[in-house]
Formats: C-alpha cells, sequence, structure tokens
C-alpha cells in the first residue's frame, strides 16, 4: 500500500499562462518604475513619468483581467486557497508589509514620497490649480486602484448584474465624488468637502468648529453644512430602512469603495468564529460611543464657550484622528487586507457602518432571504462574506440572514451554487422568519449544567480506538488535513 | 420511551441531522462513531477543496466547539458489527459500545463494475476525502484525464480536472448528458456548457477496459468501441451504492440498502436506518425507494430523530427538489418533470437566446395543473413553487404570478414576457 500524505492540496506547478505572464510582467515595470521615481529618478521628468508609470499599471491589469473574458462568466475562485498571494502565503505577507509601508511613510515620513508628489503636480494643477502634496498623491493611488480593481471586478463577475452595477456605482463615487469634485471645490477657493462621507465617519463634520469653519466660508460652505446634517440625519435612517447599510457601505462609501474592488481577492480571508463576532460587536460599538460623546461634549462645550473643556477638546479630536482615523482606517484597515481581509475597519472601527448596522437590524427591510432548503452547507457563502458572517449557519436552517455586520456586498448569493440566497427589501414581517427547516425546535430540552455533571458514565470517547480497514487508516491520516 | 444512550453510526448529513434533533428532543447521551474523519464536513463540497475555493477548515458546516456545547460526543473508528442481542456496537478487537437506539447512516461507496483494470493505480472514484487524497496524487503532472460517468459526481470531476488545467475526456453512455433525467432541451444545454469548457465529451462512449504500463498504473483506456486514449488518470464516477456493510454483517435485513419502513425502522430492535444508506421497503413512502440526495438525509435524520425520542413519525417526503452546478449553470428543479414527455403533459420552455438560462414549466394537458419546474442559470423560489405544486395551481395563474417565485440577483434581467409568450406558442401548437 501507498503511505498516505496529509492532504497537501498544493498548486500544480506554475500556470500561468502567456497573456497572464505579459500582463504581470508590465504591472511588474510599472511598479518598479514607481519605486526608481520614489527614490528620484526622472526627476525632470514627472509628467513623463507619470504617464509611464500609470500606462504600464493600467496596460499590465487591462492584459491580466482580460483573462477572464476568456472564460465563460460565473464564479471564478479556482485556486484562491493555493495562491500564496490570497492565501497568506509568502506574496500576501510581502503585499501587507508594502500597503503598510506606504502608509507609513505617508503619515510618519512623508519626506520619503516627495518624489512620487511632485510626479502628479500636473495632474494636481490640472484639476486643482495648484500643486500637489501627498494626500493629493494617495488621494489619486486610492482612485486608480479602486477604477482598475473596479474593472477587474466587473469582468470578474460580469455574470451578475448586480454585483455589475454596485461596482460601477463605487467606482463613480470615488471618482467623482472623493477625488474630482473636491479637486474642483480646490480650484473654486472653495472648502475641502467630501460629499460622499457623513458624520460619524467624518467624525468633524457637524462638530462646532467645522460648522462655524464651513459656513463663515462661502455659500457653498452653508451648502455643505445642510448637506452633511441631511446625509447623518435624514438619507442615514431613510435610505437604511429601504435598502439597507448597503446602500452607503457597498454602493457610495470610499472605504467600502476600496475593500469591494482593491480587497476582492482577499475577501475570504475575514475572521468567521465566534470570537471574532464578539470583538467586533464590543469594538465597533465602543468606537461609536467615543464619537457621540466626543460630539456632544463638543456642543456643550461651544455651547459654554469652551468653559467645560477647554483646550481638551482639541487633544481629544487628535488623538481619535490619530489611533482610529490613521491607524486603525489606514494601517491596519487597507494595510492588512491580504492578512485579515478586506473590511477590517469597517467591521472592527468605523462608527458609520455602527450606526448603519443598527439601523439595519432594528429599522429595515432589508434581508439576505434563503432558499427552502436548498441549502446544501458547502460554505461557499460563509468563506467568501468579507463581514467574516456565517452564512451557512442560517441557510442550513433555511433562516433569512439579518445581520447588522451585513454589508450588503451581495457575494455570498452570488458565489452560491445552489442558488439558495436573495437580497431583498421586501416587507418586515418576513424578515424574520425562524429556522423553517426545524418546527420541531419548539420541542426543544435546555442543556444545563447540572445534566451535564450528571450524564451517565462512558469510557471517554477517544478510548474507542478501532481496528482499521485500509480506507480508514488512510481517512485517519487526514488529520493533517486541518492544516490546510 | 426515551433512549438513554443513542449511538450513531457515519457523520454524514444524515447521522448528523439525527444527532443533532435528538439533542433538541432529549437529553440522552448521544455518540456518533464515524471513520472517515473526526467532524462531520459537507460532502457537497468536496469538489471545491480540490479546487482551492475552500480548505477543510471551510468545509465543515458546524465550528468545532459545537459539538462539545451539545453534548454530542464524537468517536472516530469503524463499527465492524452490531451485535443486536447484547445491544453493542463492535468497534473492533474488543472494544463496544452499548447502545439503548442505534442508528445505522452509513451514507454509500462507489460503484465499480467490474471493468478490466478499475484496481490500477490512477483509477479511482469520488465520494469521500480519502479519494480526495489519492486524486490529489493521481492527478499531480498528468497530461491527460478520463472521467467515465455521466452523472453529478461525474461533472463534478470533470471540473474539478479542468480547474487544475488537466485536459479531461468525459466518457458518456448516453445520447445526451443526463437525458434519462432532463429532457432534449436542458441535456443540450448542458453538453454545450461542458464543451465549452473544452471538456472532450464523448457522448454514447462506454469504457470497454483501463490499459496499464509497467508499473501498474493506468495509461489508456479502451472504449467499447475499440477507440483508445492515453490517460494518466481515470475517474470512475457510475453513480453511488449504498453501504450495508455494517447492516450486513450484523444479520438485519438488506437488499439495494438497510431496508426500512417509514418509521426508518430495520429489521432488528431498537436499530434504524437513514440517509442514503436506507431503502424503504415500498414504494410511495420516499420520491424513490433508495433517496441519495443531501436534503433527504437531512429530512431522513429529522424525521428518524423523533421516532427515536419516542415521538414515532412517519416519514413525509414533500414537493421533491433538487439542484446542481455544471460548470458555471445552476440547475434546480421542483416536482415532476419527466425527460420523456407523456402525452398527457404539456411544457412551457423558454430559452434565453444570448446566455445559457432556461425554464421549464410542464403541466397537465387536461385542466393545465402545473407539475413541475426546471430552471438552469435562473434561480426560482423554493415555497412558492412548492405551493403551487401542492395546491394544484393552473399554469395561467402561474404565468401571472411569476414574479413571485422570482429569486435571481436583484437588477437581474427578468423574462416573464417571454414566458407566457412561449405559454401562447405551446397552447397554439397544441391547438
Ligand atoms: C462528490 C459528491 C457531490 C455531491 N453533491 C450533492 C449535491 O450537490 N446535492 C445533493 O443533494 N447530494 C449530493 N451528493 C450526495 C450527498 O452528499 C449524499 O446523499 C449525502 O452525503 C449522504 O449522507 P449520509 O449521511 O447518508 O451518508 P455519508 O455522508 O456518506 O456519511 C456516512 C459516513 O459514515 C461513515 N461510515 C460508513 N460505515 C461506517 C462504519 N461501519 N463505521 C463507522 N463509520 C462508517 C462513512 O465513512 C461516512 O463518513 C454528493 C455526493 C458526492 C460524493
Ligand atoms: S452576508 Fe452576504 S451580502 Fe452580507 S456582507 Fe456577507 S457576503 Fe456580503
Ligand atoms: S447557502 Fe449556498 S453557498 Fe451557503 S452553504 Fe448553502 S449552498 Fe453553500
Amino acid at each position: 500500500m501507498h503511505s498516505t500524505p496529509s492532504l497537501q492540496l498544493t498548486t500544480p506547478g506554475s500556470r500561468y499562462s502567456a497573456r497572464e505572464r505579459l500582463g504581470l510582467a508590465l504591472i511588474g515595470v510599472g511598479l518598479v518604475a514607481l519605486i526608481s521615481v520614489m527614490f528620484g529618478a526622472g526627476a525632470g521628468a514627472n509628467a513623463l513619468s507619470l504617464w509611464l508609470t500609470m500606462g504600464c499599471i493600467t496596460a499590465g491589469s487591462a492584459v491580466l483581467f482580460s483573462g477572464y473574458l476568456k472564460r465563460p462568466a460565473g464564479v471564478d475562485n479556482n485556486h484562491v486557497w493555493f495562491t500564496p498571494a490570497t492565501a497568506r502565503g509568502m506574496a500576501g505577507w510581502l503585499l501587507g508589509i508594502v500597503f503598510t509601508g506606504f502608509y507609513v511613510l505617508l503619515y510618519w515620513a512623508p519626506h520619503n514620497l516627495e518624489h512620487l508628489v511632485r510626479m502628479t503636480d500636473s495632474l494636481s494643477y490640472m484639476l486643482r490649480g495648484e500643486a500637489a502634496d501627498r494626500w493629493f498623491l494617495y488621494g489619486f493611488f486610492y482612485t486608480v486602484a479602486v477604477l482598475i480593481m473596479g474593472a477587474r471586478m466587473i469582468l470578474k463577475y460580469r455574470g451578475n448584474r448586480y454585483q455589475i452595477v454596485r461596482t460601477g456605482s463605487v467606482m463613480f463615487f470615488q471618482l467623482g465624488f472623493a477625488f474630482l469634485l473636491p479637486g474642483i471645490l480646490k480650484m473654486l477657493n472653495q472648502p475641502e468637502y467630501y460629499f460622499s462621507y457623513f458624520w460619524p465617519l467624518k467624525y468633524d463634520y457637524i462638530w462646532p468648529n467645522s460648522i462655524s469653519y464651513f459656513t463663515s466660508a462661502s455659500g457653498l460652505g452653508v451648502f455643505m453644512v445642510f448637506w452633511g446634517v441631511v446625509g447623518t440625519a435624514v438619507a442615514t435612517p431613510v435610505l437604511t430602512y429601504f435598502f439597507g447599510k448597503r446602500w452607503y457601505c457597498s454602493w457610495v462609501c470610499g472605504c467600502g469603495g476600496l475593500a469591494e474592488t482593491a480587497g476582492d481577492p482577499f475577501r475570504h480571508l475575514s475572521d468567521k468564529s465566534l470570537g471574532a463576532w464578539k470583538v467586533e460587536r464590543w469594538m465597533v460599538h465602543s468606537v461609536l460611543v467615543f464619537i457621540v460623546l466626543t460630539t456632544a461634549l463638543l456642543w456643550i462645550n461651544s455651547a459654554m464657550g469652551g468653559g467645560l473643556l477647554g483646550a481638551l477638546t482639541g487633544v481629544l479630536s487628535q488623538w481619535y484622528g490619530f489611533f482610529i482615523g490613521l491607524v486603525f482606517a489606514g494601517v491596519i484597515g487597507v494595510g492588512f487586507y491580504p492578512i485579515m481581509g478586506s473590511r477590517v475597519w469597517c467591521r472592527f472601527g468605523c462608527p458609520m457602518a455602527a450606526v448603519l448596522g443598527l439601523l439595519q437590524k432594528y429599522f429595515s427591510r432589508f434581508r439576505i432571504t434563503t432558499n427552502g432548503g436548498q441549502c446544501i452547507s458547502c460554505g461557499n457563502c460563509s468563506t467568501y462574506c468579507e463581514m467574516g458572517i456565517d452564512v451557512r449557519w442560517y441557510a442550513q436552517r433555511g433562516q433569512n440572514i439579518v445581520r447588522a455586520s451585513c454589508v450588503g456586498c451581495g457575494m455570498c448569493a452570488t458565489v452560491c451554487p445552489r442558488g439558495v440566497l436573495r437580497l431583498e427589501n421586501a416587507g418586515r414581517k418576513s424578515r424574520y422568519n425562524g429556522p423553517v427547516l426545524i418546527h420541531e425546535d419548539r420541542v426543544s430540552v435546555q442543556l444545563d449544567d447540572t445534566w451535564r455533571a450528571n450524564r451517565p458514565l462512558m469510557p471517554p470517547a477517544q478510548e474507542d480506538i478501532p481496528i482499521l480497514t485500509e480506507r480508514d487508516v488512510q481517512a485517519m491520516q487526514l488529520g493533517g488535513s486541518r492544516a490546510i | 420511551m426515551m433512549p438513554q444512550h443513542v449511538v450513531v453510526v457515519g457523520n454524514g448529513i444524515a447521522g448528523i441531522t439525527a444527532a443533532r434533533f435528538i439533542r433538541k428532543l432529549s437529553s440522552a447521551r448521544i455518540t456518533v462513531i464515524s471513520a472517515e474523519t473526526d467532524h462531520f464536513y459537507a460532502r457537497t463540497a468536496l469538489m471545491y477543496l480540490y479546487m482551492g475555493h475552500m480548505r477543510y477548515k471551510e468545509v465543515k458546516p458546524y465550528q468545532d466547539h459545537f459539538w462539545e456545547k451539545n453534548a454530542i460526543d464524537l468517536v472516530r473508528g469503524y463499527a465492524t458489527r452490531i451485535d443486536t442481542a447484547s445491544k453493542r456496537v463492535i468497534m473492533g478487537g474488543s472494544r463496544a459500545i452499548a447502545y439503548d437506539a442505534l442508528l445505522i447512516a452509513t451514507g454509500s461507496q462507489s460503484n465499480m463494475f467490474g471493468w478490466p483494470g478499475q484496481d490500477l493505480d490512477g483509477v479511482q472514484g469520488l465520494y469521500g476525502i480519502p479519494d480526495l487524497v489519492t486524486m490529489e496524487r493521481w492527478t499531480e503532472g498528468i497530461v491527460r484525464a478520463v472521467v467515465v460517468g455521466g452523472g453529478l459526481i461525474g461533472i463534478e470531476m470533470a471540473e474539478m480536472l479542468h480547474a487544475r488545467h488537466i485536459p479531461v475526456t468525459f466518457l458518456v453512455r448516453e445520447k445526451g448528458y443526463m437525458d434519462y433525467l432532463l429532457p432534449e432541451e436542458e441535456s443540450t444545454l448542458i453538453g454545450q456548457e461542458i464543451r465549452d469548457h473544452g471538456i472532450d465529451l464523448r457522448l454514447a462512449t462506454e469504457l470497454g477496459s483501463i490499459q496499464s504500463d509497467k508499473q501498474g498504473r493506468c495509461r489508456a483506456v479502451v472504449t467499447t468501441g475499440g477507440d483508445e486514449i492515453s490517460c494518466q488518470f481515470v475517474g470512475l464516477t457510475v453513480g453511488v451504492r449504498p453501504n450495508v456493510d455494517l447492516a450486513k454483517a450484523s444479520g438485519i435485513e438488506t437488499n439495494r440498502g438497510v431496508v426500512v419502513n417509514e418509521y426508518f425502522e430495520t429489521s432488528a430492535a431498537d436499530v434504524y436506518a437513514a440517509g442514503d444508506c436506507a431503502e424503504f421497503n415500498r414504494d410511495g413512502i420516499g420520491s424513490r425507494r433508495v433517496e441519495q440526495l443531501w436534503y433527504t438525509g437531512r429530512n431522513h435524520g429529522k424525521t428518524v430523530a423523533r421516532t427515536i425520542c419516542g415521538l414515532r413519525t412517519a416519514y413525509d417526503r414533500g414537493v421533491f427538489f433538487n439542484s446542481a452546478k455544471f460548470f458555471t449553470v445552476e440547475y434546480q428543479t421542483y416536482g415532476d418533470i419527466q425527460a420523456r414527455r407523456p402525452a398527457s403533459v404539456r411544457t412551457i420552455l423558454w430559452q434565453d437566446p444570448a446566455a445559457r438560462k432556461l425554464l421549464r414549466i410542464d403541466y397537465a394537458a387536461q385542466g393545465g395543473v402545473v407539475r413541475g419546474f426546471n430552471a438552469l442559470g435562473t434561480r426560482l423560489r423554493q415555497d412558492v413553487c412548492e405551493r403551487w405544486i401542492l395546491q394544484r395551481a393552473k399554469v395561467q395563474t402561474v404565468l401571472k404570478q411569476l414574479r413571485r417565485a422570482h429569486f435571481d440577483e436583484e437588477l437581474g434581467p427578468r423574462p416573464y414576457k417571454q414566458l407566457i409568450r412561449a405559454y401562447k406558442q405551446s397552447e397554439m401548437s397544441h391547438a
């Protein structure tokens, strides 16, 4: 008999096609060029560097991702867990270090990015009428990432109308509302404002000093304040009632936009354990409480003419901005995509997601409907849920999924091989349908610990080691399979 | 009477569902003995392990702490015999576990039809994790694989190999893929889908023998027509049969499966059988005598749990449904759609000219009562279809209410008008 290796399902050799190799090579050239620019190469020809590097990366991506068109439209997750970049292999960690490193430079050592910033000057003058700074560079890279990876997303899921439209939407909002519009405002000498962000995500948009700053700036500034207040107080509850939190999280938001596009190859890395869910609820709601308290304090303080907190307010908002806004949302939120999945920030840190989640759970028509008894418990839905929701837990009981954290990306429904799941905004009555597969649930016994202690003593299970057939020997050695 | 100790042999969907429901209904001690894996996993997801969509961890429907929390003891081992007189399961050697009630849920085994060469290295079926391990080994670096048998597991195996960039020749005995279950249009559509993926689909072709190389490894298959196809791996997926080894060794009545009545009671007192391994002792209890599906296994387990807990309950098979996926094309079926439609049944068929989508509604020529639905590449809502069938809804009603059964993604296309047109054409052709 052959000895049985542990269940090591590894990638068979290098299977990159000529097209893929060409695409990767072009992207590689573009990235190397970018790094060279960072170290001062081509300093005299900034505009040219910009076009060359971005041209290479875009062309390479086009070649690489057009491969999707060669395959019939459908769910394409082959080799996801065999590919080091998407399975927390060496390449994955490397990517994580590169992403994180970029944030570290951006926040704490921006002088290292000086050459890159200068490279984008020409574009910045065109759009904003002034020289670039590091935040312009960041916004530019961010938008390029959303657009290129968004195009990939659309090609990959081109058989699914919901995915196409939703991805188009986040691309539109990132490009228009988070990149072009703020640039144009700058050109027009208006205050910097992002129309696609609201309190509490942009925690200072309804703080007293921002409001006085905007309203004193211009007529448009007054409109911005109005927009911000309406966005938070009216649009958020109303839209969430009708559509669930997805209207924001996976259609509009920039953080969500990046997660849904650049983060797509990493969505399965989210932690699905019960423990993670517990941490998530504590953490995200703590951040929300903190923001609400801070905002309230700031208003009381301003009403009292600074009598309550004095200089403390400034310190408070600075610390929040640093820890939550920068470290959490940026370094961990994006930098750790290849390690912890694409929605770490949205899940554990975003106060906007917390508000939307509470609304979604208690005041919304949105749910994911489970299609009767069709679930085969395969696990694709849970695996590819970027929010770490164990969708299968509900689906295999025939129960609808109503969860605060669900961002309505629709991926669980897309990857389900049996057509079990559908995102819906139907009436509220049918929302919680209970576990329909198990009407017998009504006759249920509560196991308490006294029963546990008193249960009849039997030889411990593990001691029953049987004489094994060959087939069992093979199976037994699969213990190693848990490692894959 | 509530048993004190329930032993379940087999941790598949039938055995585990039974154990879970017994736990809901009672505080009996529950022991699940199983040989293949420590924990329950989704057999239906085997393909995704090999294709890299998921890891073993992800195909376990319950996290590992679930069993301890619900006081279900798991024993890894092989039950060789049941001593029905002393009510003990013999685990080999001198080990035995006493039971008050015992459930045999031993599942199926891959069929082998005695082909010359079927025991060669590189030749195997696909039923469990051990098969995946050998498949991994045999398919490393190979040039071509042959899959024999055009059922649901065969097409999954073809897709698995295809995902690993291994060229596949797919031998199917029938003239159309699964044409014994599917009407012609469905069968043709799936055939196209298979070929579109570059699979060398050979219909009306049967395996004759498998040729060996000097090392005892398969090197080619020869069809009954005499064609030789060089290959280094042969997947034999010609159906599964109930695993009756344990019952047989214990003197419990077996036929094709372990024989049970509508309460899943076997010929031995306090011994039950459910899932793939069970065979009903008469027609009409299940949709067939042996039901080998995931959801039937779940329903068996749920029902037998009640009986074991003293709430003797007969099996209610409900309206038949099933689903599958053929490469990228999803398939759902509800009610009764026959491959060869009798004259008393009419059909409405819609096929998307641009995409691989198909919807079929069969109805009685007399009176128009709807009989069943087939959906390919489009999703229908089970409870709505089920209600229509149970309430004997007329085809006109169904067409009018069709949007209620719509289950495709939001914003997706909806072919209602086209279906109504197809209905009118169907009626006209019969007028
Ligand atoms: C590749 C594949 C894909 C499938 N896809 C689908 C699908 O999409 N939809 C669908 O409806 N059905 C599908 N099926 C069928 C479905 O998986 C089975 O119907 C179902 O798993 C049967 O469940 P069960 O509990 O009866 O038995 P099993 O799941 O077979 O469980 C029985 C267990 O008992 C163990 N065992 C057997 N004898 C002993 C013994 N003497 N001692 C200890 N342990 C023992 C076995 O090792 C096995 O682990 C598929 C099957 C396969 C193989
Ligand atoms: S449950 Fe589904 S729709 Fe919601 S976040 Fe997870 S994958 Fe997306
Ligand atoms: S809902 Fe779909 S994807 Fe999720 S476990 Fe069930 S069959 Fe698999």
